[in-house]
């Protein structure tokens, strides 16, 4: 591989790319499903969640993207099934953090040097922290961060709608 | 000038290309989205610049003079460089094509396109020639008819007489930005004006490469931009016929498109000026004649044919490394194409294999190229797409096959 891909293209990601977990759809009701799109690259991602007591219950992937936008997918969909609502905004938000770490260095002017922002536990993320690598390259980090803002635009739906 | 082009000598004018990128030698496979820039553009800007600059049409001495001059010199190249009849009054410059196509919606259009009025359009547009109709339509109500792709990846002109019929405008590519097709454009001008249309060509992406003469295409406007032809960004040019232009209101109000301004009223400029408010580009409109005298010292015939024949070597390649692994989504060979090659590589994702082919210093741009009712068509979200420009050599060409071959590996 040359140099500096790796960093990018995790063999974690390439398994979950080729072989995505939680793919496919649910039947809505009782799922709620939302779609999400980056204009820049067309990529649209949908996601079926369902909400069940507080947790969620079960989660579905659909739609089309680059390795990075359906790893990122995947990897979420194993990483929330089974946890509360309150969990999953954690993660979603521990997920961002992560991703913003190289904007926040952007805006500095400072490629290398930068202090990063909010110190983000990588511990915490389990095999979510593979999509680290991410941040290297700026323009993918939209990929990376596609379905996790369309699943907390979901939760924000649900609870507007009063289910969770 | 005849015989091929010396590509080595045309890249030692592109200070860009001597650069490295990831540690290889830069391949810029990205020119139809934007070319990069021969020195004598960049020096004609500096020392407009450096010894020049000053407001243009106002001042009385010598140095507004000599801004002036250059501003108004520029004009005249770029109306020489694509057969302009009077370029003194027809060439305005604008933003960009973009800005040019918006300006004749703005302008031309809703001075007379009125509810119920049929415009046509084709399948093959970019953003650019579709949002500024698909505004106006919304706007006053208009009828959008569409010229359909064939599965040869040209234009489908079967309908075209029954889809011409009560047209009051046509609005079409002279080449696609994706698929690389040169469209039989003065074929369509010429029924267009039999059927009582006006004429919009979207030259974006032909002016660059083809030898343009606006008579010969038989067009009532043509739109282009400078930073895709050499020349910098933030420059475009709006040709259209004096007497249509003549007739339009003015798109931006302000400073030097005004003849007179009263408390209860104002009379616009004449051409070109009633279409140029406030200061304009004046160092980009340098360096656009630049790029222009650039070309022309090549020739564009040669530009062309250079391009031609490095599109069939890549042709020929592509085919010969990646077989059915690859698909080019435009037509086959050389007639009536231009150097875009919209790539899919297996299922590969357009933008995983661009990412993998800049760790080579290969450019290419990956994404929906602003054209996202092709993209329908074409039943894809995305392509990878190679542009060809007078400073790449069959060298690119193996760079890109060598690279498509890494992700290959990588996502094999």
């Amino acid at each position: 591989m040359m140099t500096g891909l790796e960093d990018l293209y995790r063999e974690i990601i390439l398994d979950h790319y080729r072989s995505p977990r939680n793919r496919g759809e649910l039947p809505e009701p009782p799922a709620h499903r939302t779609e999400g799109f980056n204009p820049l690259c067309g990529d649209e991602v949908v996601v079926y969640v369902l909400v069940d007591a507080g947790t969620v219950a079960d989660i579905r992937i659909a739609g089309q993207g680059c390795s990075i936008s359906q790893s990122s997918a995947s990897l979420m969909s194993a990483a929330v099934k089974g946890k509360s609502v309150e969990q999953v905004r954690d993660l979603i938000r521990t997920f961002k953090s992560m991703m913003s770490i190289h904007e926040a260095r952007l805006e500095e002017g400072d490629g290398e040097d930068g202090a990063p922002g909010e110190p983000v536990d990588l511990d915490s993320l389990g095999e979510l922290a593979a999509l680290q690598g991410v941040v290297k390259f700026p323009v993918r980090i939209k990929c990376a961060t596609l379905s996790w803002n369309t699943l907390a635009q979901a939760l924000d739906e649900l609870e507007t709608a009063g289910v969770s | 000038m005849t015989g091929p082009l010396d590509v080595a000598a045309v890249k030692k004018d592109f200070p860009v290309l001597a650069q490295q990128v990831h540690g290889h030698r830069l391949v810029y496979l990205d020119s139809a989205a934007s070319s990069q820039h021969p020195q004598s553009v960049l020096d004609a800007m500096d020392d407009y610049y450096a010894t020049t600059h000053a407001n243009v049409h106002r001042g009385v001495y010598s140095l507004a003079e000599e801004a002036d001059r250059r501003y108004e010199a520029a004009r005249l190249a770029v109306g020489r460089f694509i057969g302009a009849p009077q370029p003194q009054e027809e060439v305005v410059f604008v933003k960009n094509a973009t800005e040019a196509i918006n300006m004749v919606a703005a302008t031309w259009g809703r001075a007379n396109l009125h509810p119920g009025d049929a415009v046509l359009l084709t399948d093959m547009e970019h953003h650019a020639n579709l949002v500024p109709w698909l505004m106006l339509a919304e706007e006053r109500d208009l009828e959008l008819r569409w010229v359909g792709l064939g599965d040869d990846y040209r234009l489908d002109l079967d309908d075209l007489d029954r889809l011409l019929d009560g047209v009051k405008l046509v609005a079409c590519t002279t080449m696609s930005n994706v698929l690389g097709t040169v469209t039989p454009f003065a074929a369509i001008a010429a029924a267009a004006h039999d059927a009582g249309a006006v004429v919009v060509a979207d030259g974006a992406q032909s002016v660059p490469h083809l030898a343009t003469d606006v008579g010969a295409l038989g067009c009532d406007f043509l739109a282009f931009s400078a930073h895709k032809m050499l020349g910098p960004t933030g420059i475009g040019v709006l040709w259209g016929k004096a007497e249509l232009l003549e007739a339009m209101p003015p798109f931006l109000g302000g400073g030097g498109m005004i003849r007179d301004v009263r408390r209860d009223g104002f009379s616009p400029n004449v051409l070109p000026w009633k279409f140029e408010a406030g200061t304009p580009p004046i160092a980009e409109a340098v360096g656009l004649a630049a790029a222009v005298h650039y070309l022309e010292a090549i020739g564009m015939d040669r530009v062309h044919g250079h391009e031609l024949s490095l599109l069939a070597y890549a042709q020929r390649i592509l085919a010969e490394r990646f077989g059915d692994d690859l698909h080019v989504f435009g037509p086959e060979g050389t007639e009536d194409r231009g150097g875009v090659l919209s790539l899919a590589y297996r299922d590969v994702h357009p933008h995983d294999l661009s990412q993998v082919l800049d760790q080579a210093g290969v450019c290419v741009r990956a994404g929906h190229h602003c054209a996202k009712p092709l993209m329908r068509r074409l039943g894809v979200p995305a392509t990878a797409r190679a542009s060809l420009y007078l400073y790449n050599e069959e060298s690119d060409v193996d760079a890109l096959a060598d690279a498509l071959e890494s992700a290959g590996r990588l996502f094999g």
